[in-house]
């Protein structure tokens, strides 16, 4: 179990003290999950929701009581410019 | 105290003119003051003076109109800070209102505030939160129960009428059991979960918490019903839950799966329940043992696939970008289901954890199934436990996991449960029995708890504050 794999994937930073802690209890907690092999799932089809439901749609017109204006959908960023959301860099200048 | 009384009580009283909005808030803002501090309860309140404001000039147009309630913190409410009782999210103001807090706040229902909870749901007792624990009512030395634990304490310790919660694994039914409280967890799609912070989106289902059924009877009628702002929303028609809710249980057959009560149950809970099954009995039910849930014991592994899975996948957006804090702040629990939750996702295991335990839900689903066409309903224990002492499942991921034991197979099928007080241990600790019901089937569910309520008062003991 890379633990710092996993992390990288998910985009988590982890403590050098907590990887070991967390490699542990991942171990444990996937021992008490692995039970779910001795069931038979053989021509079982998976389920992905319960509602029934298919293909909900709605009419392709704007619902103006739904759209927020830029200030107040700006207004939680820490960062913004000019109207922008600021995201961090992924590209280096090489 | 007022707020012991029930919704429909208040609401004739509030009409006669006998009390009026300003007296029940004012009582409500002397219990915060009294029992916050100790029971932590609370992460935000409504500003007082405006609620004043409000509870003066709204009509008593509707039976929740001047009702003061509380809202667990993962409901977006416009203008009012929303954590998820996560670091991630302090300072977070949304802009705009969950479907049910319109609802609640078009019916004149006054928000007193948002209540703490085990961060983005993931917990069992409410200790999983970065602004502190909740302590349960009845013994502040244990937990209020989880994930919903602010809201139940608040009820319990009479700061609130009632409140709305969240349940994904249990995180309504759990700390309504322990702090002796009623809940409900709804069928999944019965209310919107539009505003509500996604803990997981396949099973996450919100729900009243109040003293008693017919409370919640009436709290679920205001909030249900379809929302084109959620796709998953039902479009069946919302029935009014008072209408029948007197008609009794005579003649219902009541299914009590033996797989509750083998290995891991404490036996004060088990006699507990049996008792209250006869009690059932002698209301005009006919208990059925044969009503069998073979893979209850998967439950677990089930849900602990699903959820993290799930969580994962939602707790993607949080990256401190557009609103929120970096991913730095998130807790040891929280970044163990994201992890757990990845793996299960990521190539080369997908099909092995994820996708089995997606067979697996066909399986206890076709199992409840199976279970309901010999029953009306299935009478089974909320919690394996008493309410714990603050420390002991924060401390131990596997018991912490296992505290769901008996309420995560109710998620996984999408049916709706509904909790309520039966007994008590001997140190005076509250238990509450768990009546599960096919989808939609809240109006029976109702029936059976009000039934109960009429024939036993353990619904209305209080706490020693």
């Amino acid at each position: 179990m890379d633990v710092k794999h996993i992390a990288k994937l998910a985009s988590l930073t982890l403590k050098p003290d907590e990887e070991d802690k967390l490699s542990k209890q991942f171990e444990e907690s996937l021992k008490t999950i692995a039970v779910i092999n001795d069931l038979d799932t053989t021509g079982i089809e998976p389920t992905s929701q319960v509602t029934g439901l298919t293909n909900v749609t709605r009419e392709d017109v704007i619902d103006k009581s739904r759209i927020l204006p830029q200030n107040l959908a700006l207004s939680g960023a820490n960062n913004t410019h000019n109207g922008y959301f600021v995201v961090p860099a992924i590209l280096n200048a090489d | 105290m007022l707020t012991d009384e029930s919704i429909v009580s208040l609401h004739s009283k509030l009409k006669s003119k006998q009390i009026s909005s300003t007296d029940l808030l004012n009582e409500c803002f002397a219990a915060i003051d009294t029992q916050n501090p100790k029971l932590n309860a609370f992460i935000t309140q409504a500003d007082r003076k405006e609620l004043k404001k409000r509870a003066e000039s709204t009509p008593l147009s509707h039976t929740l109109s001047g009702i003061p309630y509380v809202l667990k913190d993962a409901y977006l409410t416009k203008g009012l800070q929303t954590t998820a009782a996560s670091n991630v999210l302090r300072g977070y103001i949304p802009q705009y209102d969950a479907t049910l807090v319109e609802k609640l706040s078009q019916s004149g229902a006054l928000l007193l505030g948002k209540t703490n909870q085990d961060a983005w749901g993931h917990g069992a007792s409410s200790e999983n939160s970065d602004f502190g624990p909740v302590k349960n009512p009845w013994d502040t030395t244990r937990v209020a129960g989880g994930s919903t634990g602010g809201v139940a304490a608040a009820i319990s310790s009479g700061m609130s009428v009632f409140g709305i919660g969240e349940d994904t694994g249990g995180s309504i039914r759990n700390p309504a059991g322990w702090c002796g409280i009623s809940g409900l967890k709804v069928t999944y799609g019965r209310v919107s979960r539009y505003g509500a912070i996604a803990y997981a989106s396949s099973l996450d289902s919100m729900g009243p918490m109040a003293k008693s059924v017919e409370d919640l009877a009436l709290i679920l009628h205001t909030i249900a019903g379809v929302d084109a702002k959620d796709a998953t929303s039902s479009p069946r028609t919302v029935p009014n839950y008072l209408t029948n809710l007197n008609s009794g249980i005579k003649g219902k057959v009541i299914g009590l799966p033996s797989e509750y009560f083998q290995e891991g149950i404490d036996p004060e809970i088990k006699r507990t329940i049996l008792s209250a099954a006869k009690q059932f009995a002698s209301l005009g039910g006919k208990i059925d043992e044969s009503v069998s849930l073979p893979s209850l014991s998967y439950g677990v592994a089930i849900y602990y696939l699903l959820a993290p899975s799930e969580t994962s996948s939602n707790l993607a957006r949080y990256d401190g970008i557009r609103y929120g804090h970096d991913r730095s702040h998130f807790t040891t629990e929280s970044i163990r289901r994201i992890m757990v939750g990845t793996f299960a996702l990521s190539s080369g295991y997908y099909d092995a954890y994820y996708k089995r335990a997606q067979k697996a839900r066909t399986l206890i689903i076709r199992e409840y199934n199976q279970a309901f066409s010999k029953c009306d309903f299935i009478l089974a224990p909320t919690s394996p436990t008493p309410p714990t002492k603050l420390g002991e499942l924060i401390s131990d991921p596997l018991k912490n996991m296992l505290a769901d034991i008996f309420t995560v197979t109710v998620n996984t099928a999408g049916i709706p449960a509904l909790v309520i007080p039966c007994g008590f241990t001997v140190s005076n600790l509250p238990i509450g029995i768990q009546l599960q019901g096919p989808m939609f089937s809240e109006e029976l569910l109702f029936q059976a708890g009000h039934a109960y309520q009429q024939a036993t008062n353990w619904h209305e003991r209080h706490p020693n504050l």
